[in-house]
C-alpha cells in the first residue's frame, strides 16, 4: 500500500523534471514536503530516474540535517538554541522540554506526537527564547510555559479526530 | 540600448509611479503592516486581521499594505498609517485589541491615538517624537534597508516607482568595462564577511574566457543571532534581484540561483513572487526589455547545512552533492559551478550594485571610512534595549552603535562584551567600544565583520559559557573533511566542556590557545579557519574568567550549572509561599521546621524554576557560586514534617 502511494507521488514530482543531478536535493525536499520525511523506496526511485546509485542518494540525503528517514510526528518541536536564545536562557527551555516531554534532543515520544530537535537560529532573536512546533512560532518562551504550551497541545491533540492519527502536519 | 527598451521601461515606469501615488496622495487612508517572520512571530497576521475586521464592521475606507520589516525588531508588530492631514504615524507593539481604538479613533475621528505611536515620519515640528531625529533613527544612513518596511515586497510597481530597475536600464548603456570600473570606483567590498573588493572580483571573473558564466547569490545565512539577510529580502527582494541582473548582465551570464536557507520559507516565497513579477514585466527572461540579453534567476534552497554558506560547498550543493568544500585556489571566479566561471556573491552586496551604479561609484565611496566604503549592516540582538536591524556608515564605533542606537544594555545591566560576526567572529570588552566598525578595525582587534550578527552579552553572560556555545556550533557544523575542522575542534570542545564542568586543569588554556593557532592555520576551510577566534578572543581579554573556572571552580557570572547551586535566604523567604515547591520538576524543595523553604542540593537539577517563580516581592532565591561556597543546611536529614 505504501510503496503504491509512494510511487504515484513520486511519477508526480518527477514529471516533466530534468534529467540532472543538480535536481536531486529539490526532488528530495519535495519528497519530503509530501510525506514528512524520504521513505526508502522514493530514494531509490528518485536515484534511479537520476541515473544514481543508493548509496549516492543516501550519502547526499544524510548530510543535510534536513532530510529524515523516519516518519514526521504529530508536533516537531524545535527548539531554537542561535545566540540570542542560548543567552536568554534557552538552554534550560530545552532541559524543561526534555522533562516534561521525558525524551531527550533528537527523540520521539512513546505515543509518536512529539519530537524534540535543536535548530541554529530562525532568526526572531528579537522574542528569544523562541520554539516552533511545526510551522508555529512561540516567542519568549521560559520553563514554566512550557508545561502550559504542552497541556494545550495535548487537549488539542485529542480534540482532533483520534482515528487519524497520521494527519498532515507541514514542516518549516 | 535601442530606442524602444527605454520607451518600454518608461512605460512600465509609469504604471508603477501611477499605482504608488494612488497610493500616496489619496484621500483613503493607508495602513501599512510589516508581515515579515519575526513579525509574524509577534503576531502581526493576527493584526492584519484584526484591521481587516473593523474596517469592514465600521465601514471605513483604508487600504492595507502588507510590507517587509523596517528593522525595529522590539516594536513588532509595527503599523504605520497614513492619513490625509496628517503626518505618517508609526504605532508600535500593536496587538489585535489595540486595532479598534485605532480605525475608531484615528480612521474615523481624527484622533491621531499618540499614546499607542512610535512617533511620526514627517513633521518635526515639535510635535511627539519625530522619528527621524530619535537616537535610534538619527545615527543611521540607509542605503541597502532604503526601502524596508514601506513597500510592498511583492508589488515590483512599489520597488519601480521608488526608482528600482533604473539602475539596471542605466547599465544597459555602459559597457561591461564601465561597470566594472563603476564597482570598482566605489570600493565596494563582500558583505558576506570576507570583504574582498566586489568589483577586483568582477573584473577577474569577466576577464576568463571559458563560458558559460554563473552569477549565484549567497543567501545561506546561517550565523546564529544574524538575520540582515533575511529582512532585506523578505523586505526588499526586487532590490537583490537587481544587483544579480547587473552583474548577470557584466559578465553575459544568463544563468542564476539564489541558495537560501530551508528555514527561511516566507523569504523563499517573497524571492519567488518578486522573479514572477519581475519576469511578467520583461525585466528577466529571455530578451529583457527588447536588448536581446537574457537573463534567469533560480531560487535554490537549501537543505540545513551551516557549511553550505561556504562558496566551494554552496556550488558542490546545488550540483547535487554533499556540501564538501574544497582547496582553493583555483577560485570560484575560474572554477566554481559546474567547474565553470561564477561570480558569487551575498546578498547585501548585490543590493549595494544598484545604488552603486544609480548614483555613482564616487558616491558610494564618499560614505564610511578609509577603507571600507559605504554601509555596514547588523542585526543587534542579545542583551540590548533595541534588538533590530542597523544600517550605519562604515566607520562609526560600536559604542555609538549600541548606546545611541541600541539605546544601552537591556535593564540597566552592566555591558561585557560584544560578539561580532558570529561563531566566527570574536568577542570584544568593553575597552574595545571605541573600535570603529570596518573590515581592518575589527580584524586587528580580533573580531571580524562577518556576516553582520552582533551580540551584546551583559555581567550575567559567561565568557567561558559562551566561546563553548560558539564552538559547539561550528564543532557540529564542521563538515569533516579536513583533520583539523573534524578532530581538532572536537578537542578543544572537550577541554572547554572541562572547564564548564569544574574539571578545568591549570595548563587547559594554554592547551587552547595552542591548538586554536594550530586549527587556524592547518583547516581547509574558513568554517575551520575561524572556529577557534571565540575561544581565543574570549582568553585574550577575559581570561580572568578562565582562571576563575579552572582555580576557584567558581562562574563568576552564574551561569554553568555544575559550578552553581540555587539557594534559598531563609530571612527573605515568605514561610507561607508553596511556589517554589509546586515549581520544582525533581522535589529538591524541602521545608525547614521553622517553614521556610530549602533547596535540598542532592536532589537540585539545576532548573532555575525556583528562581524564575520566586515573588519579586521575596526575591528569596539566589545562586551561588563555587558550590562550596553554599551554608550548611540546618536541617535534619531526616523529614520531620
Amino acid at each position: 500500500m505504501q510503496e503504491k502511494i509512494v510511487r504515484e507521488k513520486l511519477t508526480e514530482i518527477l514529471a516533466g523534471c530534468e534529467k540532472d543531478r543538480s535536481r536531486l536535493i529539490p526532488i528530495l525536499q519535495r519528497v519530503q514536503h509530501a510525506f514528512g520525511y524520504l521513505p526508502r523506496e522514493a530514494m531509490i526511485e528518485a536515484g534511479s530516474y537520476l541515473g544514481m546509485t543508493d548509496v549516492q542518494i543516501y550519502g547526499v540525503a544524510s548530510f543535510y540535517n534536513y532530510f529524515r528517514f523516519t516518519p514526521l510526528e504529530k508536533y516537531p518541536i524545535r527548539m531554537c538554541m542561535g545566540t540570542a536564545c542560548h543567552m536568554v536562557g534557552g538552554g534550560l527551555v530545552l532541559e524543561a522540554l526534555e522533562r516534561a516531554l521525558d525524551i531527550k534532543v533528537g527523540g520521539i515520544t512513546e505515543d509518536g506526537d512529539f519530537s524534540l530537535d535543536r535548530v541554529a537560529c530562525i532568526g526572531c532573536c528579537g522574542l528569544a527564547p523562541v520554539m516552533t512546533i511545526g510551522e508555529r512560532i512561540y516567542p519568549k518562551m521560559t520553563p514554566a510555559t512550557v508545561d502550559e504550551v504542552l497541556v494545550n497541545l495535548n487537549m488539542e491533540a485529542k480534540e482532533t479526530n483520534p482515528d487519524n492519527d497520521d494527519q498532515e502536519t507541514k514542516e518549516d | 540600448m535601442g530606442q524602444e527598451t527605454i520607451i518600454r521601461f518608461e512605460e512600465i515606469k509609469r504604471v508603477a509611479r501611477a499605482e504608488w501615488e494612488s497610493l500616496e496622495q489619496d484621500q483613503i487612508p493607508v495602513i501599512r503592516i510589516g508581515t515579515g517572520t519575526s513579525d509574524r512571530a509577534s503576531g502581526a497576521l493576527k493584526v492584519v486581521e484584526a484591521f481587516k475586521k473593523e474596517l469592514t464592521r465600521l465601514q471605513v475606507d483604508a487600504r492595507i499594505v502588507q510590507t517587509g520589516s523596517v528593522g525595529f525588531c522590539n516594536y513588532e508588530p509595527l503599523v504605520i498609517i497614513s492619513k490625509i492631514d496628517f503626518p505618517r504615524i508609526c504605532y508600535k507593539n500593536i496587538n489585535p485589541d489595540m486595532v479598534p481604538r485605532l480605525v475608531e479613533g484615528f480612521l474615523l475621528e481624527d484622533d491621531p491615538c499618540m499614546e499607542l505611536a512610535l512617533g511620526t515620519l514627517e513633521g518635526g515640528d515639535g510635535t511627539p517624537p519625530y522619528i527621524p531625529e530619535l537616537p535610534r533613527a538619527e545615527h543611521e544612513l540607509r542605503l541597502v534597508l532604503r526601502n524596508c518596511g514601506f513597500i510592498d515586497p511583492e508589488n515590483i510597481n512599489h520597488y519601480i516607482a521608488l526608482g528600482g530597475y533604473s539602475a539596471f536600464v542605466k547599465a544597459l548603456n555602459m559597457t561591461a568595462d564601465e561597470i566594472v570600473e563603476e564597482i570598482k570606483l566605489s570600493e565596494l567590498r563582500g558583505r558576506g564577511g570576507a570583504g574582498f573588493p566586489t568589483g577586483k572580483k568582477l573584473e577577474s571573473c569577466l576577464k576568463v574566457q571559458e563560458t558559460p558564466k554563473y552569477v549565484i547569490c549567497n543567501a545561506d545565512e546561517g550565523d546564529p543571532g544574524a538575520f540582515m539577510d533575511r529582512v532585506l529580502i523578505e523586505s526588499d527582494p526586487q532590490a537583490v534581484l537587481e544587483g544579480m541582473i547587473i552583474t548577470g548582465y557584466a559578465l553575459n551570464s544568463s544563468q542564476s540561483y539564489i541558495y537560501t536557507r530551508m528555514e527561511y520559507p516566507l523569504a523563499v516565497e517573497r524571492l519567488k513572487t518578486a522573479i514572477e513579477q519581475a519576469k511578467q514585466l520583461g525585466l528577466l527572461g529571455e530578451d529583457i526589455l527588447g536588448t536581446g540579453f537574457g537573463f534567469n534567476i533560480e531560487v535554490f534552497q537549501g537543505a540545513g547545512a551551516f557549511i553550505c554558506g561556504e562558496s566551494s560547498a554552496l556550488m558542490y550543493s546545488i550540483e547535487g552533492k554533499r556540501g564538501f568544500p574544497r582547496v582553493k585556489p583555483p577560485r570560484s571566479i575560474e572554477v566554481g559551478f559546474r567547474q565553470k566561471p561564477t561570480q558569487l556573491n551575498n546578498v547585501k552586496t548585490f543590493a549595494c550594485i544598484p545604488v552603486i551604479i544609480e548614483q555613482g561609484g564616487d558616491y558610494f565611496s564618499s560614505i564610511g571610512s578609509d577603507k571600507s566604503k559605504g554601509t555596514a549592516v547588523f542585526a543587534l540582538a542579545g542583551k540590548v534595549e533595541n534588538v533590530g536591524l542597523v544600517e550605519v556608515p562604515m566607520g562609526t564605533t560600536l559604542k555609538k552603535v549600541i548606546y545611541d542606537i541600541g539605546g544601552g544594555v537591556k535593564n540597566g545591566k552592566r555591558f561585557k562584551g560584544v560578539q561580532i560576526g558570529g561563531p566566527s567572529g570574536g568577542c570584544l570588552p568593553e575597552a574595545f567600544l571605541d573600535t570603529s566598525i570596518d573590515f581592518d578595525s575589527l580584524t586587528e582587534a580580533g573580531a571580524m565583520m562577518g556576516s553582520g550578527g552582533m551580540i551584546i552579552m551583559d555581567e550575567e553572560n559567561c565568557m567561558v559559557d559562551a566561546a563553548h556555545f560558539f564552538l559547539d556550533f561550528t564543532q557540529k557544523e564542521c563538515c569533516g573533511k579536513c583533520v583539523m575542522g573534524r578532530l581538532g575542534t572536537k578537542q578543544m570542545m572537550s577541554i572547554l566542556e572541562d572547564i564548564v564542568s569544574g574539571d578545568g586543569r591549570s595548563e587547559d588554556i594554554e592547551q587552547l590557545i595552542s591548538l586554536g593557532e594550530d586549527i587556524k592555520a592547518g583547516s581547509l576551510c574558513g568554517l575551520g579557519r575561524s572556529a577557534p577566534n571565540p575561544v581565543l578572543t574570549t582568553i585574550q581579554y577575559f581570561r580572568d574568567e578562565y582562571e576563575a573556572h579552572i582555580l576557584e571552580k567558581r562562574c563568576p557570572a552564574l551561569v554553568c550549572r555544575d559550578l552553581i547551586a540555587y539557594y534559598i535566604i531563609p530571612e527573605k523567604c515568605y514561610r507561607g509561599c508553596e511556589h517554589c515547591v509546586l515549581s520544582c520538576p525533581s522535589e529538591a524543595i524541602v521545608e525547614h521546621p521553622k517553614r521556610f523553604k530549602m533547596v535540598d542540593q542532592s536532589k537540585c537539577i539545576k532548573c532555575g524554576n525556583c528562581l524564575e517563580v520566586c515573588p519579586p516581592e521575596y526575591n528569596a532565591v539566589i545562586k551561588i557560586s563555587p558550590v562550596s561556597q553554599v551554608p550548611p543546611s540546618e536541617v535534619p536529614s531526616k523529614d520531620k514534617k
